[in-house]
This record gives C-alpha cells, sequence and structure tokens, in this order.
C-alpha cells in the first residue's frame, strides 16, 4: 500500500476532541537522599555495605571451594553435597549482593529525573527511499540484469544445483535401513540351538515352573551374552550393537491362566495356539507407539501399560490395544522348550517390533 | 531531549565535589585514540542517553536475556569436561552406587563433573536452571507484549523473531537434556525416533541418517552436541542481536499516562540510570540462578542411571515446555492408517509433527492477521490495557487454555496418582477439554474484559466509589462517589477509539468485483465482531455532562450529611 500518509488512512471522519487534555508530565519529586546529605550518606555507605557483603562472599566460595571435599562426600548434606550447596550459596549471594547493590545506587543516589525523546517513524524520510531507490535501480541497470534473461536465468538455474550437493553431501549420515527393522537377533536360533530367553539383568534361563500365575519376567535373548553358542562374533553384541538388539529383542514374559488366552492369528492365518507355554505368553517390550519399554503390569488383568504415553496392551488377547495411543498390537514372540526344558524362542517376531513406521506392513491377527 | 532539573541530585556521592582527578585526562586520550579508529563519538552520540521507559513488565525480556548469558557461561564451563561420545565405558568415579556399571563416556563424564569436579554439579544445576528460566521468561514475556499490544506496527517483526527464539530455545533444550545420555533422556531421545519413523515417506531414513543407523547408534550424542553448542546457540545469537537492535530502533513502548504520548517516549536515560538497573538486574538473576542451582537439585541424572533401551522408569516426562506436544501425544485416540502397505501414523503425526509448527504459524500469524482484520495500518507506541482489546485477549487466553489444557495432559499418569482419579476419564476428559476449553475461555475472558470497560466508564463518568454510605432522610442508601484525579482521568481516556468497519454499501461501492469484494465483506464483518460491545471513551461533551450530573449528586448528598442523620461528630446543641 502508499504509506504516504501515516496516521490518516482511517480519516474522513473527524475524530472527536479528546475528553480530558494531556495534563503534561507530572511534577517532579526530590527524595529524601536528594535534600538530606545525612541520608544520602547513609545509601552511599548501604550501597558500599552491599558491595562489601559481596566481597565477603566471594571470600567464602573461595573457602569452600579449597575445604569442602567433594569426591566420595557427594551425599553429605541431605544427599547433595555439602560443596554444591556452599559454592551455590557463597556464589549466588556474592551475585545478588552486587546486583542489589548497583540498583540501591541507582535508585537512591543517581538523578531520577525522568527525560523525554521524541520517537521518529520506523519509515525512512522520503528523500532518503528515493535517493535509495534510484541507486538500487541505477545499479540494477547497470549490471543489465533486466536486459540480459539468458544471463540471469542460467546463474539462477546454475546457482540453484548448487543445492544438490549440499543434499548429496548428507547422504552418508547413516545407512539405508534395509530390512534391518524387519528382523531382530531372535531370529538366529536354529533347529539345534534354538534362542534362549534369559531373565534380563542376570542372564539366566528361565524354566516354565519358575514362573507362578501373573508373574511377569523381563527377559532378553540369551545369544547377547553367549554368543558363540548361536554361532554370532561376540563382537556383535558388545557396547553399541548391544544397545541396538536390546531395543528390538527386549521381551516380557508373562504367566497367566492358558484359559484366558484367546489366540489370535499369525502372518499367515494360522491359528497362535501354540505360541504360549503352559500360558506363558512373550511380547515385545518395546511399544508400537512411540517405542517406550512397557513395564507396568496390571497383575490381575494380564494388561500392560506404557509408562511414557499410557497405552495399554491386552497380553491375554494377541497384545490387542485396549487404550491410548498406540496404533498396533504388541509383537507376540512364539515360544517352547528346549530338551532342557529351558523357554526359547520358536522363531523370530513375524512383524517389526517398536514404532509404526511409513513402509511397515500389517497383518489383522484377530 | 530535556535533561531536566539535577540541581539538587547528588553528582558526586560525596558531600564535597570533587577535583577533576588525575585519571580523567587518561580516560580523555583513551576516548579520542578510540574515538579517531571507530568514530564512537558520532555512534555513542545518541545512543549513551538514549531514553528506556519503566514498567515493572518490561523486565520480563530482559530476564529472558540475561539468563542466555548465564546459559552461555555456565555451558562453556561444561564444555571443558562433557564427552559427547557414545563410547560404552566402565565408570569409576567418586559416586559409589554406579562404580563399575557400563555407561557411555557421554554419562561418564556428566557424572564426573557431577561428583569429581569441583564446582560442577552447581555449573551443570544452574545451566539446567538458567535454561528452564531463559524459557519460561520468553513465554512470560511474548504474553505482556502480545496482551499489551506491543506487536503492532512497526514491531511486527520483531514478533516473528521472538517467536523463532522461542522456537529455538525449545529445540536447544531438548537437545540439551539428551546429552548426559541418561535413562530418562534417553527415553525421550527414543520417543523422538518414534516421531521421525512415523514421518511420511522418509520416516525411516531420517532415522537412519539421524542416529548414524540403527537405534541407538554412535552418533545422536556427538550430533546434538554439535547442534547444542553450536549451531543453535549460534542462530539464537544472531536472533537475539537482531531482536535487539529493533528494540533500540524502535525504541521502547510505553503505557499512557500524562505526559506520555504517541510522538514521545518517557523515561530514564541508559547511561548511568538505566545501564546501572539493568546491568545490577542481571546480578540479581545471575545470583538468583546459582542459588537454585547450588540448593534446589534437578535431573539427578545418578540417580536415573545410564540409558538402557530395555528400561524405562514410571512418571517418565519430558522437561516442561516439551509437556504440552507430550501431552496431545497421550490424549490423542489410537488413529493409524494401514493401506497398500503402508502406515500413517495419524497418532504420532498431529500431535508432534503437525501441532507444534501449527501453533507456531499462529503465534506468528497473530499481528498480521490482527492489523487485517482491524484494518490498522497507524504505528503504535502506546500499550494497550488487556481490557481495552477484549477479542485480542481472548485469542490469547484461549491458546493458553489450549496449551495449559495439553500440558496437563502431559501429566496425566502423576495427576491419575497423586488425585486418586482414573487415567482413563482424565484422558477421556482431556480429549474434550482441549478443544471446548479454549472456546468457554474465549467467551468468559471477552465477557469479562468489557465488564471491566464498563467499569473503568463508571469511574470516568460517575467517579469512583469513596466508601462512605449516606443514608437520605426518606431512608434509602448511596455510595459518595468522588471524581478521579486529572492524571488518573486523563490516563483512562488516553486511548483510541475503535474503527469503524466498511458497510456492505460502502464495500459494493467501491467498484470492485469477485473474491476482493467477498475478502472485504468478510474483513468487515470480522472487524464487526472484533469490535462489538467495545466501550468507546467518552466525547468531551459526554464527559462534562456526565461530571457536571455527578457534582450534582455529590452536593446534594452533603447537603443530606449536613443536615440529616448522617452528620459526624458531635450533635450541635450539646
Amino acid at each position: 500500500m502508499s504509506d504516504a500518509h501515516n496516521n490518516d488512512d482511517h480519516g474522513g471522519e473527524l475524530e472527536p476532541v479528546e475528553p480530558i487534555a494531556d495534563p503534561g508530565l507530572p511534577e517532579h519529586t526530590w527524595r529524601p537522599t536528594d535534600v538530606d546529605p545525612a541520608k544520602e550518606k547513609r545509601a552511599e555507605r548501604q550501597v558500599a555495605g552491599f558491595f562489601g557483603l559481596s566481597a565477603i562472599c566471594t571470600f567464602l566460595f573461595l573457602v569452600a571451594y579449597f575445604t569442602l571435599d567433594i569426591g566420595d562426600n557427594w551425599h553429605v548434606i541431605a544427599g547433595f553435597g555439602a560443596s554444591t550447596m556452599a559454592l551455590g550459596a557463597s556464589l549466588g549471594f556474592a551475585l545478588l549482593f552486587i546486583g542489589v547493590g548497583i540498583i540501591h545506587w541507582a535508585r537512591k543516589l543517581m538523578a531520577d529525573h525522568e527525560m523525554v525523546e521524541m520517537r521518529h517513524s520506523a519509515r525512512s524520510a522520503d528523500e532518503d527511499r528515493e535517493t535509495t531507490l534510484q541507486a538500487l535501480n541505477d545499479g540494477l541497470e547497470e549490471s543489465g540484469i533486466g536486459r540480459r534473461p539468458l544471463i540471469r536465468n542460467s546463474l539462477l538455474g546454475a546457482t540453484g544445483l548448487l543445492g544438490l550437493p549440499a543434499i548429496v553431501l548428507l547422504r552418508d549420515l547413516g545407512p539405508l535401513p534395509g530390512d534391518k527393522l524387519e528382523h531382530t537377533i531372535w531370529g538366529q536360533g536354529t533347529k539345534d540351538k534354538p534362542m534362549r530367553i534369559v531373565r534380563d539383568g542376570i542372564w539366566t534361563p528361565i524354566l516354565a515352573s519358575d514362573l507362578e500365575i501373573g508373574d511377569l519376567v523381563n527377559a532378553q535373548p540369551d545369544a547377547l551374552k553367549n554368543p558363540e553358542r548361536y554361532g554370532i562374533d561376540p563382537i556383535e553384541v558388545e557396547g553399541i550393537p548391544l544397545q541396538v538388539h536390546k531395543s528390538k529383542a527386549s521381551l516380557v514374559l508373562l504367566r497367566m491362566n492358558p484359559d484366558d488366552i484367546t489366540p489370535g492369528k499369525d502372518a499367515k492365518g494360522n491359528s497362535r495356539e501354540n505360541w504360549d507355554v503352559e500360558g506363558i505368553v512373550a511380547y515385545s517390550k518395546i511399544c508400537t507407539h512411540v517405542g517406550c519399554p512397557i513395564s507396568l503390569n496390571e497383575r490381575t488383568t494380564h494388561h500392560l501399560l506404557c509408562p511414557c504415553h499410557q497405552s495399554t496392551f491386552d497380553l491375554a488377547d494377541s497384545g490387542k490395544v485396549v487404550f491410548g495411543p498406540a496404533g498396533r498390537p504388541l509383537p507376540q514372540l512364539p515360544i517352547s522348550v528346549d530338551a532342557e526344558g529351558y523357554l526359547v524362542a520358536q522363531s523370530d517376531f513375524d512383524e517389526p517390533v517398536g514404532p509404526t513406521y511409513w513402509e511397515r506392513d500389517y497383518y489383522d491377527r484377530w | 531531549m530535556t535533561a531536566g532539573d539535577m540541581t539538587k541530585v547528588a553528582t558526586t556521592n560525596g558531600t564535597t565535589p570533587s577535583a577533576p582527578a588525575k585519571g580523567a585526562n587518561k580516560a580523555g586520550a583513551i576516548a579520542n585514540w578510540a574515538d579517531e579508529r571507530l568514530g564512537l563519538g558520532t555512534t555513542m552520540k545518541k545512543n549513551l542517553r538514549k531514553v528506556f521507559p519503566d514498567h515493572w513488565s518490561f523486565m520480563l525480556g530482559e530476564i529472558a536475556l540475561w539468563s542466555f548469558v548465564v546459559v552461555l557461561l555456565t555451558g562453556v564451563f561444561l564444555t571443558l569436561w562433557f564427552d559427547p561420545s557414545m563410547t560404552e565405558v566402565h565408570y569409576d568415579g567418586s559416586y559409589d552406587p554406579l562404580r563399575g556399571v557400563e555407561m557411555s563416556s557421554a554419562m561418564a563424564s556428566t557424572l564426573d563433573i557431577s561428583f569429581d569436579v569441583r564446582g560442577g554439579l552447581l555449573m551443570r544445576q544452574m545451566h539446567h536452571w538458567a535454561a528452564h528460566i531463559f524459557i519460561a521468561s520468553m513465554m512470560i514475556h511474548m504474553l505482556r507484549v502480545y496482551l499489551t499490544g506491543a506487536f503492532r506496527k512497526p514491531r511486527e517483526l520483531n514478533w516473528v523473531i521472538g517467536c523463532l527464539l522461542l522456537l529455538l530455545g525449545t529445540i536447544e533444550g531438548f537437545t540439551g537434556y539428551s546429552l548426559p545420555d541418561d535413562l530418562l533422556s534417553g527415553t525421550g531421545v527414543r520417543a523422538a525416533d518414534g516421531f521421525m519413523k512415523a514421518s511420511p515417506v522418509v520416516g525411516t531414513y531420517m532415522s537412519f541418517f539421524l542416529f548414524g543407523g540403527e537405534f541407538p547408534g554412535d552418533a545422536i550424542i556427538p550430533r546434538f552436541y554439535v547442534m547444542h553448542i553450536l549451531l543453535i546457540p549460534g542462530i539464537l545469537l544472531a536472533l537475539i542481536v537482531a531482536h535487539m537492535l529493533l528494540l533500540v530502533y524502535h525504541k521502547h513502548t510505553q503505557w499512557a499516562g500524562p505526559g506520555r504520548t504517541e510522538q514521545n517516549v518517557v523515561g530514564y536515560p541508559m547511561l548511568p540510570v538505566y545501564a546501572a538497573k539493568a546491568g545490577g538486574f542481571f546480578f540479581i538473576v545471575f545470583g538468583t540462578i546459582a542459588l537454585l542451582g547450588g540448593l534446589f537439585s534437578l535431573n539427578p541424572v545418578w540417580k536415573y542411571g545410564p540409558y538402557d533401551p530395555s528400561k524405562v522408569t514410571a512418571g517418565s516426562q519430558p522437561d516442561w515446555y516439551m509437556g504440552w506436544p507430550d501431552g496431545l501425544l497421550r490424549i490423542i485416540p489410537a488413529w493409524e492408517t494401514h493401506i497398500f502397505g503402508i502406515n500413517f501414523s495419524w497418532n504420532v503425526m498431529l500431535p508432534i509433527l503437525v501441532a507444534p509448527p501449527l501453533l507456531l504459524m499462529v503465534l506468528i500469524a497473530l499481528p498480521f492477521l490482527e492489523a487485517w482484520i482491524t484494518g490498522d495500518k497507524r504505528e503504535h507506541h502506546l500499550l494497550q490495557r488487556p481490557r481495552d482489546v477484549p477479542t485480542r485477549t481472548a485469542i490469547m487466553v484461549a491458546l493458553m487454555t489450549f496449551y495449559g489444557l495439553s500440558w496437563a495432559a502431559g501429566g496425566n499418569d502423576i495427576i491419575a496418582i497423586k488425585m486418586h482419579l482414573s487415567i482413563n476419564q482424565i484422558t477421556y476428559f482431556l480429549r474434550g477439554a482441549v478443544f471446548i476449553g479454549p472456546v468457554i475461555a474465549f467467551m468468559i475472558t471477552r465477557r469479562w474484559c468489557i465488564s471491566l470497560q464498563r467499569h473503568d466508564e463508571g469511574k470516568l463518568l460517575h467517579g469512583y466509589e469513596s466508601g462512605v454510605l449516606v443514608r437520605s432522610p426518606d431512608g434509602g442508601y448511596a455510595e459518595k462517589h468522588l471524581p478521579l484525579a486529572e492524571g488518573t482521568a486523563y490516563t483512562l481516556t488516553a486511548r483510541d477509539r475503535d474503527l469503524t468497519p466498511e458497510t456492505v454499501e460502502e464495500i459494493e461501492a467501491s467498484g470492485l468485483a469477485g473474491r476482493q469484494v467477498r475478502l472485504r465483506k468478510l474483513r468487515a464483518k470480522l472487524q464487526e465482531k472484533f469490535y462489538s460491545d467495545n466501550v468507546q471513551k467518552p466525547t468531551a461533551e459526554e464527559l462534562h455532562d456526565a461530571q457536571h450530573h455527578a457534582e450534582h449528586e455529590l452536593h446534594e448528598l452533603e447537603s443530606q450529611i449536613e443536615n440529616g442523620p448522617n452528620r459526624h461528630g458531635p450533635t450541635p446543641g450539646h
């Protein structure tokens, strides 16, 4: 729009007269420190006093730094560490006293007469605008950018192409996903050596008889501790690879009354009736919503609740979502027992675990 | 510029005038040296005594600025020890409950900073406290700017910069609290991985590229670290500088009052008063953060332990400023669409990938939307009271209500436990409340503002309630109203009258056609709604008449007091 007039775009009608005329700035009143030398002197002493207190606090900070030990004294004073408290308090007050002193100085002793400054409009003066516009036009004219579309367009095209290297260079940030999200280490068991299910943390194999009805056990694949048993290079299950495996293979075992279980269907449409061992079912611990480990067990209902966003899954009914934002049931791991009676995985999960992603397929299990 | 009467001001901070010190010549020489190279004389000519108006609410942005400085200072300290690496090590520092536990170097060095570097835990906690205060004060500052109309022309671009600062501050906070690689923050990063995977088409690729492979990989902490200490702070700093330069160029807004107009700015000069107050305030903010850092523990990562993808703690929550999208993520129904072997995860996309950017865009658009509706293209430097623009105030309160309810949803598990409620019922309630609540809040706020306007008008026309009740001879009671002081009355009237919307005839007479006419009609309708029921300030005549009437009533009451049973003091004749 043309901004030639700033304040009367909606003029036309006359604004009614202001009901009350501006009485102008109120009379300045002198502070006690302006008129009473004794008070002025006192304020001066107060300000210096604050600065002095600050110096004392700084000194205390140094004393605390060199005298209070940290190390294994971290629990001194309410499990908090005497050093941190003393350093924080002394540093805090050293800073606060400087601040208070300066502000006290400003309020009591510096001139407190308000000043008036006139504003300017944010826009430049007409003359300046014209000069600038002229300069811009001259420059553009002399460059000939308007007259030489061939140069202009080829430049735009060539510069635009330079965006590609910028994007391509980021390609090596990470590998392509491939089918990595579709497999877990549970699939590395063989017919002779099916993957044992072991307790998370203590890594001992589990007998079906170890679990009572209602018991929940956090479990991991045995390969994470005994890779050689399954022909896996130990380097594959150390450090970061270990974390990667855990973030997909973590399991919860729950024992319930076998009669409570309503077996669903697997990916091929067959019944899941042989996926449990005497009422012990195994489900992925990774929530299908955004991937938190699910951990809260409602013992009486065989419901499992995710502590992050409260999605609730029914482990008696193929991991069906009974509440919350998760869109998919929990993946179930088919289990059986090996020759020694320990719980083992029959195979890998028959679907990807963890949060939903774009190209992830889905099958209905009911 | 008027310097004012300084005759009585203490010029020396002492009782006797000081003789020019020896240093004065030296200072002069230095100034001369600098000016001959930098031309400071010209640039500083106006700025040294630049005037800043005073009001407590102008301090909120200052808190944000100073807490950012504290974040920078403490952050530099932390970088000296922090090792942003995900290499697994066995912790062998002073904190015995975790000694021997395998964890990433990032976590181990965080523990070292906390337990083996003197003052390290203090700095860590100050850094985190200052970050909380930085974001909180930005939000409150933004509310102040919006509710007082300080965002209006010519300051719209500074509003946009402010919105971007809030966004960057939030990302900066998230990347920052993810760095220690503890159980809580790792859970947050895992959720972020889920968010990325939910993105259409490129989700898995984004996840694999960011994490350098499959989650958790070994790249995310170093990459977050670079974003956290270099990329985002650099942009933040540049935007803060731009924010401040524009503030200086536009000059600060001020409240209306006697002598304070659209054309001037009244306040204290930068040197010395404002520099002292603002500088002193830096120490106050810094000191407060130091006290918080020393006395109030937060984010005790040593209690959470190192990240393990198979573990989680109950009550896992992000830092509070990430709480509202997390709340939406909790209350959204389980909406996913599976079609042709692909997934649309609405249950993640809507709360995380759509809602926050949408809210940010709404915030950025607010000044432009309001200017379009009101058609107000004037510059404004006087602030408005929230009650004087009821629709604007109501819009923000509606947004705040949405934010607050979403935020509460982010703590639905805690609310359920602490208040012994059913988490299911809380969730069902909030699903409706996040939509209905803002509407109710909007209506209540709007009417509330209008009622406050009417109260102001009453005070202006009829005087304020003195609290003196008078009984008339026939037994009725009336309260004595006294006229407002001139300055107060002027301040109440020192605001613009609302602009009048175009009428349909005017629009049709304009000779335009089609879409333009429809747009202008829509605008006129919205403008009508925006201003409807507002109380305009009285004209000089109305005010005069009303005051005349009020004076008359006052006289009547006073003569009743004079004659009637309301007489104070001993009855004559005794």
